[in-house]
């Protein structure tokens, strides 16, 4: 399959951009004169993708699971063939791969099949205070209903979590620990698999939200520890399907929270017997397309190296960080030794005013609260602007934007 | 490509070891949701020998006939031989071509006989296994 990626893309040789990607020619909307630095909201597709998506509707579309003509059965062997890609992407086996509509959909699969029944009165949650939305607010809801204790993890001045504090809150025996793989907004690469180990000694389930480090290094779920994990496709240069890996002893014991067709065995008017994990929680038609252009971004990543895109990530993210703090008046959140994503605020102006101006210098960066308000009232500021690579990001995008602030200064007064 | 075969045909319009047995010593059932097919198997079991083994259910020429001439095969033999048996076995049995998407058909009555056999045996049906067939 992947003698079949079409790469136009090279890797930099030499030592003034040693290790650098040069892969931008394989993603169309880049030709456009946009230093594109959002990809952490979401990431543009490479032509591979595209392609994958047209050959599918151009040449094999049919439901999946159904029909016993050609068509049919080919859209169902793709379907499932990428679910394959994504279990060896992560070092799962495929039954432990549930397709969903987003990563949300994922946690709360976690939330209402798992903890929804598991979680009794007085039971406590660990997650921490630089959690997204989506990896509280399905938490908070089940709690509610069950009785449960939140904890919250906290976050240090630095911008790293309280190791401390988080051993005392495991002591505690939460019955689940989820967390954040990397931040959001801090870019803080959390120590996923020292936390996973000393929670199962406490006896708690693990869940990793991987939505931000899944574009920019390895992941392997067996290495982590985790048993539970999601992540986004359209984060991962393919469209909008979510992943949910759980363990398979894990999935077969959890309930769906969504029903209704193809995830059953048998229906009668009085009830229905459940079909085999993972179909059982695919309830409906899922995302075919999105899910076979999941593989096939996933084959285009391989063909490039996930090594490969981590050492160019970091390389250009240590680049930026450095950049940005010579911008007189910039406030850099977070850690120095960081993956993904810069959050900055320029002197006192407010971070929608300063996208605004970087949108006219064609620098398109994401500005608020990022799904993070908690963490946003941490920092004690409303909003903030973010910037965040991914793996066609040129050293020129982050210069760009360095210039676009320092125009920016003039233009508040600053 | 010649699926319904005379003897497919024959297994399917008069089939061999049709019914149900009153006391079972194993027994399974299980359906290939994606076509409703339904399947059960009852084996009465002597001396760690199958003496007798019935099908029931209802589905597609493939899957009863295939899961008729498995009650054929595993009667006289030990229930052990429940665990040997695999998908190229039931090919043969069959011997027609097979698409991917009639495989689940062929198979079914090869998984149900293995869940009805694999706990008088104290094995379990892997995952792993369940995918190979």
């Amino acid at each position: 399959m992947q003698s079949n990626v079409k790469m136009a893309g090279t890797m930099k040789k030499g030592s003034e951009a040693a290790g650098a990607l040069s892969v931008k020619q394989d993603f169309p909307i880049l030709a456009q004169d946009v230093a594109y630095l959002d990809s952490a909201a979401t990431a543009q597709k490479p032509l591979h993708v595209i392609k994958a998506l047209e050959h599918f509707y151009t040449t094999t579309n049919a439901n999946v699971h159904r029909g016993v003509y050609a068509w049919s059965a080919d859209a169902t062997r793709l379907y499932e063939g990428a679910r394959k890609k994504v279990a060896e992407f992560i070092n799962a086996k495929p039954w432990e791969i549930v397709f969903t509509r987003n990563a949300t959909e994922g946690i709360n699969l976690a939330a209402h099949g798992w903890a929804g029944f598991n979680l009794k009165k007085g039971d406590r949650v660990l997650l921490t205070a630089m959690e997204h939305h989506s990896n509280i607010v399905p938490w908070q809801q089940v709690a509610k209903s069950n009785g449960a204790e939140i904890d919250y993890i906290p976050v240090t001045q630095e911008g790293t979590l309280d190791m401390a504090e988080a051993k005392k809150l495991l002591a505690k025996k939460p019955k689940l620990l989820a967390i954040t793989h990397v931040s959001n907004v801090l870019g803080t690469i959390n120590p996923v698999k020292e936390l996973a180990a000393l929670a199962h000694t406490q006896g708690a389930l693990v869940l990793v939200d991987a939505c931000q480090s899944v574009p920019h290094m390895p992941i392997d779920v067996k290495d982590l520890g985790c048993d539970f994990l999601v992540f986004s496709g359209h984060k991962l240069f393919a469209p909008s399907v979510g992943v949910f890996y759980a363990r398979e002893s894990l999935l077969k014991e959890m309930r769906p929270f969504l029903t209704g067709g193809d995830m059953i065995k048998e229906v009668t008017l009085t009830g229905a017997t459940w079909n085999d994990i993972p179909w059982k929680f695919e309830a409906g038609t899922p995302a075919v397309a999105e899910a076979i252009a999941l593989g096939a971004a996933i084959d285009y990543l391989n063909a490039v190296g996930m090594d490969n895109i981590q050492k160019h990530d970091e390389g250009l993210i240590r680049y930026a960080f450095k950049e940005l703090k010579n911008v007189p008046g910039i406030t850099v959140y977070g850690p120095e030794n960081r993956s993904g994503v810069i959050a900055f605020n320029l002197g006192d102006v407010h971070a929608h005013d300063v996208a605004s101006v970087l949108d006219e210098h064609g620098v398109a960066i994401r500005s608020g609260h990022h799904c993070c308000m908690p963490l946003m009232k941490l920092l004690d500021v409303p909003a903030a602007c973010r910037m965040s690579v991914a793996l066609y990001t040129a050293k020129e995008d982050v210069d760009a934007l360095v210039a676009a602030l320092r125009e920016a200064r003039k233009v508040f007064r600053l | 490509m010649n699926m319904f075969t005379e003897i497919i045909m024959d297994y399917y319009r008069h089939p061999r070891n049709r019914g149900k047995l009153a006391a079972p010593d194993a027994h399974a059932r299980d359906t290939n949701p994606l076509c409703g097919d339904t399947l059960e198997m009852s084996l009465k079991v002597e001396n760690g020998i199958v003496t007798e083994a019935r099908f029931d259910g209802t589905g597609c020429a493939i899957s009863q006939a295939a899961a008729s001439m498995l009650t054929e095969q595993i009667q006289g033999k030990p229930l052990a031989t429940a665990k040997d048996l695999n998908k190229d076995d039931v090919l043969g049995l069959l011997n027609i071509p097979i698409s991917p998407v009639r495989l689940k058909c062929a198979l079914l009555g090869l998984k149900v006989l293995k869940l009805a056999a694999y706990p008088k045996l104290g094995a379990e049906l892997s995952r792993e296994e369940e995918e190979s067939l």
